[in-house]
């Protein structure tokens, strides 16, 4: 049953959950920025919560169905909408052959997953469909969906619950100023203590820079480096480190001015310092920054880290359970 | 303990083997992340290696990081014992240097370079001490290359020098990174030589290009059907200076692919190199060039 795409949005990919195992040769995980978000509208169309389904960036695309069948809309506040009719996200909606899906405007978040009955069935690359245009894997020849591409839909495997939903008090996005918790480390030691704290205190202001690579800030006060002789192969700017690996959600500082969080199409390497990490737990939440919006830099331990992982876990199983 | 050990929030530990690059640096890193990768240990779910340091991917879930951190660091010492000899492979990269397309990229992005008034290789043949291009090229492509990392993007590897310190080149990364990098540009920044794999944003000096795709996401290539990376860490790279005539037969061969990149099997002793490392760099030529 494919689905004929009219128009495509803006950087409208096809993901899942990613395709680890091939970050040590600068191909990255990939998949869903917001996989939260991913699961939920997959669980709510009775699919593997791992099938791939469509991101949408700030805007949605106009898919035409060929065949009846259920969607799940999820994420940002993007309401859809069948033949003009706006409807509820987070629920299972049936659709009939013929019919057209579009969007609203975006009310708020960044980014909307929408899932289909039965994933969609584009062939994997390197086990996952999700779309990593630099590398050109993944998605419809490697790239965003365009005007005219027909997209393949996998056989739905269990029977979708028409009308099921997720309430909102069960979903998870940032809240007006988001609190991204980071674990101090890495490379934190070149900027003196006066400016890590300072880096802590301030608000930021997430910039325009900010997409599947990586999320860049603005606004804060430039970083206060500790003296020293550049190590040999590092480079001259104080910021610079012998170019080494960057873990997800690292947190690097080119000459001190703008943080850049890396995110799941992660350069897998390079020479800027880091100054930590943000936990695995608030990576979703990074997925939902509009550029402008206000953020702040939560310090933490290992131990808050590894609780507030839980507690994500913790969170997608009671909608496991709600649905169930 | 020589390493430095630390977490990347929850779900990476990051080793620095040292500060400083060194190919004593990236033999500790190899044979680390060797040892790691023979341990088998639950829970770790990527191995990074990089040039002087290295990167555990691993879910928290099923191995908690303070375990972990404790595991690597015990394997320190029995690495550390490993000797540091690799068989591995010498590649043959034909290069354009001055070539027209990363000439005319440059020419986009002055405004972003530290002497806008000169091209990316007439700086760095000037900042490095050599009288002229042509002397700067001969150096460049004058001894062999180690692959230290693969990475940043799709399979680019990073090169390092084989010559003494002293007589290595050095040169910083653009100001400001440019948007664009034409594919298969050979770059240069810090003491790094690259190959840009795939067309994107960069921050390095750019001196030519290769006709010789390195990674193929098809697998169409003959040289890359088994895989889409052609580069690995410890490969052995020999820049061959080639003009427009020779890039555009190579190119063709490329296209109907009948291209063959000449590679040959050696063996690398680090105490070899160190002990006599123009006569290591000759007898590898020598093993490239025999047939």
């Amino acid at each position: 049953m494919p689905i004929n795409v009219k128009t495509s949005g803006f950087a409208t990919t096809i993901q899942d959950l990613g395709r680890p195992g091939y970050y040590h040769l600068g191909i990255p995980i990939g998949g869903a920025m917001d996989r939260f978000a991913m699961r939920c509208a997959n669980m709510l169309v009775g699919n593997d919560e791992g099938a791939a389904g469509l991101e949408c960036v700030f805007m949605g695309p106009e898919l035409e169905f060929t065949e009846d069948c259920t969607f799940a809309v999820t994420g940002g506040d993007l309401p859809p909408k069948l033949d003009g009719e706006v409807l509820e996200s987070w629920t299972a909606i049936p659709v009939r052959a013929g019919q057209v899906l579009s969007f609203d405007f975006l009310r708020s978040g960044a980014r909307a997953y929408i899932a289909v009955a039965g994933g969609i069935d584009t062939p994997p690359a390197l086990g996952s469909r999700s779309t990593y245009p630099i590398g050109a894997l993944g998605g419809v020849d490697g790239r965003a969906i365009q005007p005219g591409d027909v997209l393949p839909v996998g056989k739905s495997a269990a029977q979708a619950k028409e009308g099921a939903d997720i309430p909102e008090n069960l979903r998870r996005m940032p809240g007006k100023t988001a609190q991204l918790r980071v674990l101090p480390g890495l490379y934190a030691h070149r900027i003196t203590d006066a400016a890590s704290q300072r880096f802590f205190d301030e608000t930021w202001k997430v910039a325009s820079e900010a997409d599947r690579m990586g999320y860049r800030f603005k606004g804060g006060t430039p970083l206060e480096f500790v003296d020293r002789e550049p190590p040999f192969g590092a480079g001259s700017d104080p910021s610079n480190i012998t170019d080494a690996c960057y873990p997800y959600g690292s947190v690097q500082v080119p000459s001190g001015t703008e943080p850049i969080i890396l995110h799941r199409d992660a350069v897998s390497g390079g020479g800027y310092f880091m100054i930590g990490t943000v936990i695995s737990a608030d990576m979703d939440l990074i997925g939902q920054l509009q550029p402008n919006v206000d953020a702040k830099f939560v310090k933490v331990d290992m131990n808050t880290a590894l609780k507030a992982r839980k507690e994500r876990a913790g969170a997608l199983d009671k909608v496991r359970a709600y649905l169930a | 303990m020589a390493s430095r050990y630390t977490f990347g929030g929850d779900e990476h530990i990051f080793v620095e083997v040292n500060e400083e690059m060194s190919l004593e640096a990236f033999f500790t890193t190899l044979s680390m992340t060797n040892a790691v990768r023979d341990a088998k240990i639950d829970g770790i779910t990527e191995i990074c290696p990089a040039n002087a340091s290295f990167q555990i991917k691993f879910n928290p879930d099923v191995i908690h990081p303070d375990d972990l951190m404790a595991r690597l660091k015990e394997m320190e010492t029995t690495a550390a014992q490993a000797e540091p000899v690799l068989k591995t492979r010498i590649v043959e990269i034909p290069v354009l240097y001055q070539d027209p397309w990363t000439h005319e990229t440059l020419m986009r992005f002055r405004e972003r370079h530290q002497d806008p008034e000169a091209t990316d290789i007439e700086y760095a043949a000037r900042i490095n001490g050599y009288d002229s291009v042509d002397a700067f090229i001969a150096a460049h492509s004058g001894s062999p290359w180690f692959v230290s990392m693969v990475g940043f993007v799709s399979g680019l590897p990073f090169l390092y020098q084989m010559v003494d310190r002293d007589r290595q080149i050095q040169v910083p990364k653009y100001l400001r990174p440019r948007t664009d990098t034409p594919k298969l540009t050979v770059g240069y920044g810090g003491c790094f030589s690259c190959i840009y794999s795939v067309r994107g944003a960069g921050g390095y000096q750019m001196f030519g290009v290769t006709p010789m795709p390195i990674y193929d996401p098809e697998q169409k290539m003959s040289y890359l059907k088994e895989f889409m990376v052609f580069f690995k860490p410890g490969d052995i790279v020999k820049w061959k200076p080639i003009d427009r005539v020779e890039y555009d037969r190579c190119l063709a061969a490329v296209e109907a692919n009948t291209y063959t990149p000449r590679i040959r099997e050696v063996v690398f002793s680090l105490d070899d190199f160190n002990k006599d490392i123009d006569g290591t760099n000759a007898k590898l030529e020598e093993t490239l060039y025999a047939d």
